[in-house]
């Protein structure tokens, strides 16, 4: 069966089944909605926020990430695990304990401010509706990718899908899809993996494969990250084991940054309201942590071997030999299929018929190159997006595995936007529509309202998504340093200081931001406009040499300080409030959610 | 807060603060600030402190977090202050 058919078929099933699931667990109650009832087991909510948490970049970005910065890219492994740590030590069993649906929620109840709540649900859109245009444009691509239609139509296939089974199944619906897209996605991605690292070094288990030995080719018996590291010091690329990202200042801000980021997500703080008990919220916390850490401590390997293939390809010989390099007219079938969506770009332009992969920006490199004859790097484009897509093709696995992958990335792309989705959603019908404006709203009409919020909300996702704004790049940078630098710290210290009081919640919140957005701004333009930036986007105009994606740990502590200050100037809460902080406290009991 | 809520809080506090020592270091001390002397030690042929970087340092967190459900379930028996 040709490829093209048999992706038709395993995403049409695992569709199928999304869709299934979806109308079998469809919500007829606000708490289900929201928080699934709270019927969620650990391990089940565990699965579910992994998937919800695993995005298109996790699953189709990171490894080429790592490929092509090896070292340097640990700040994206340990960034967007350790913040699970922070979650579960830190919010999730006292949020759980509060037991209301949306983080605005606490936030507004714990600092008694209706302007405490409308400052948090205004962050909260804005982070989640800029993640969720970047999920959209990935449903798109893949979309239009893999079933050769064109990217409009692919995007709005993409909505449809999310429509149905968000708006329908809200928060159950979504819980119990995303365990399935769970299973797909992490099938989809260890599966080449496996292959990969048999084949390279004969160690089915891509984690101990890394640390291995070369099975076959002309290195055997060397390890295969020393070959790594040899093969692309050759071609004057940077160390790939010692290759840093900015400076370790920087990494180390950024790590930061990432980390206190998602555990201020509220898609994913959201997911700790599902489970029925304070127990399970710690426990849920870990197992989430197991499933993402399955295809984190995979994504090594698999960018590691993903990047020796791709020079083993074109650097068939020794380098320098004129007949150490692949002849374009004999190059195999996956770079011909990547050209042709323009990802994949090559250029003979010394004219010998072969192709030079080489580091031409490395100077004393570049000199030696001229001597062999070489004109220029001939690999004129190599997108690292195509890394995880391309590798079950570069290391010619069969076509149902290539068909599994994209499924995968799909099931990816979708389960995070529902989760998106639906926090935008609860925010606006319960913090804002029934917390703030409508407080006596049936619970039949807020529902309604938060289906028609999602609705909206899936509208304007997708009119961006076919507009794509300049700031396509930025919304990363911003959707983490929102997160890190406003709900985070004021979560943090609504639990452990009993002392904050509503002026320094707020006042931290607004200067958190506004120092993150402002740094951003600066360097990347106002609202992302080009040449509005009053300081150029480069390292040498950086804080420190901190770049403007990680900038949102220094938000962070400008948030902790600016509030700790402002609270010792203002009176202290009141005391029903510091029985509330008491209360959240201890896990005794905590009941099922209570509305107001 | 009573006496009970007061020690109960004030052990949780410990465990946190110590947890969050051993966060730092795996991932932050070992993976980054001292990762250069950390590489000269090998493990099959990754460098230490690139293996904490980007392996290490998870299965870490994973144990972290499975102490600390353990502990804290461990407390709230203790104080008496688990739930049902």
């Amino acid at each position: 069966m040709d490829l093209q058919t048999l992706t038709y078929i395993v995403v049409g099933i695992t569709f199928a089944l999304y869709i299934g699931i979806a109308f079998w667990a469809r919500a007829g109650t606000t708490g289900e909605f929201y928080a699934a009832g709270r019927g969620v087991h650990p391990v089940a909510n565990g699965m579910a926020t992994a998937a919800d948490w695993m995005s298109a970049a996790s699953f189709i970005s990171m490894a080429g990430l790592i490929a092509f910065n090896g070292y340097g890219a640990s700040v994206f492994l340990m960034g967007w695990t350790g913040g699970y740590v922070l979650l579960a030590l830190l919010l999730a069993p006292y949020l759980r304990k509060f037991g209301k649906f949306t983080v605005p929620e606490f936030i507004g109840d714990r600092f008694y401010s209706r302007t405490a709540r409308i400052v948090a649900v205004i962050c909260l859109i804005l982070a989640s509706v800029t993640y969720v245009i970047g999920q959209m444009k990935g449903i798109g691509v893949a979309f239009s990718r893999f079933l050769q239609i064109d990217y409009d139509t692919g995007l709005f296939i993409g909505m449809g899908i999310v429509f149905v089974y968000a708006v329908m199944g809200g928060m159950k619906g979504i819980t119990y899809t995303q365990i399935a897209q769970y299973v797909v996605l992490i099938f989809a991605y260890t599966v080449p993996a496996v292959f990969i690292s048999l084949h390279l070094t004969g160690n089915p288990i891509p984690q101990l494969g890394i640390a291995s030995t070369m099975a076959e080719g002309p290195a055997t018996g060397t390890y295969m990250l020393d070959r790594l590291d040899q093969v692309v010091t050759d071609l004057g690329f940077t160390q790939y084991t010692t290759q840093v990202m900015g400076s370790k200042l920087n990494m180390f801000v950024y790590t930061l940054s990432l980390m206190i980021g998602t555990a201020g997500l509220p898609h994913v703080i959201i997911r700790f309201f599902t489970v029925p008990k304070v127990k399970d919220a710690r426990s849920s916390a870990g197992w989430a942590l197991v499933f993402i850490a399955i295809l984190y401590t995979t994504a090594p390997a698999v960018g590691s071997m993903a990047r020796l293939n791709l020079m083993n390809t074109i650097q068939t010989g020794e380098v320098g030999s004129p007949t150490g390099n692949i002849e374009i007219a004999k190059v195999p079938q996956w770079m011909l299929n990547w050209q042709k969506t323009g990802l994949l770009e090559w250029e003979d332009k010394n004219g010998d018929g072969r192709i030079q992969y080489y580091n031409e920006k490395n100077a004393e490199f570049a000199a030696k190159a001229e001597s062999y004859g070489w004109k220029g790097n001939e690999m004129t484009k190599v997108d690292r997006d195509i890394m995880v897509l391309a590798n079950p093709e570069i290391a010619k696995l069969p076509n149902w595995v290539i068909a599994l992958v994209v499924a995968g990335g799909l099931a990816a792309a979708l389960s995070t936007a529902a989760g998106l989705l639906l926090a935008i959603s609860s925010s606006i019908s319960h913090d804002l529509l029934k917390g703030v404006f409508m407080p006596d709203i049936s619970e039949k009409n807020e529902l309604m309202a938060g289906r028609f919020a999602m609705v909206g909300a899936i509208g304007l996702a997708g009119y961006f998504g076919l507009h794509p704004p300049d700031f396509a790049a930025g919304t990363v940078a911003i959707a983490f340093g929102l997160a890190a630098s406003s709900i985070f710290p004021v979560l943090m210290m609504g639990i452990f200081n009993k002392r904050m009081n509503r002026a320094g919640a707020i006042w931290g919140m607004i200067s958190g931001i506004s120092v993150t957005m402002l740094y951003v701004f600066q360097h990347k333009g106002i609202m992302f406009i080009p040449g509005t930036s009053f300081l150029g986007d480069m390292g040498s105009n950086w804080f420190f040499g901190i770049s403007p994606n990680a900038f949102g740990a220094v938000g962070a502590v400008v948030n902790f300080a600016v509030a700790i200050v402002v609270s010792k100037m203002t009176a202290p809460p009141p005391d029903h409030i510091q029985h509330l902080v008491e209360d959240i406290r201890v896990p005794k009991g905590a009941g099922a959610a209570t509305d107001h | 807060m009573n006496k009970t809520a007061e020690q109960y809080w004030k052990a949780n506090i410990r465990l946190v603060s110590i947890l969050l020592v051993i966060w730092f270091i795996c991932s932050y001390l070992f993976g980054i600030i001292l990762v250069e002397p950390l590489n000269s030690i090998k493990i099959g042929g990754v460098g230490l402190g690139f293996w904490f970087a980007q392996n290490g340092s998870i299965y870490t967190f994973l144990v972290l977090i499975y102490v600390y459900a353990k502990r804290m379930n461990a407390l709230d028996v203790e104080f008496d202050v688990h739930e049902d």
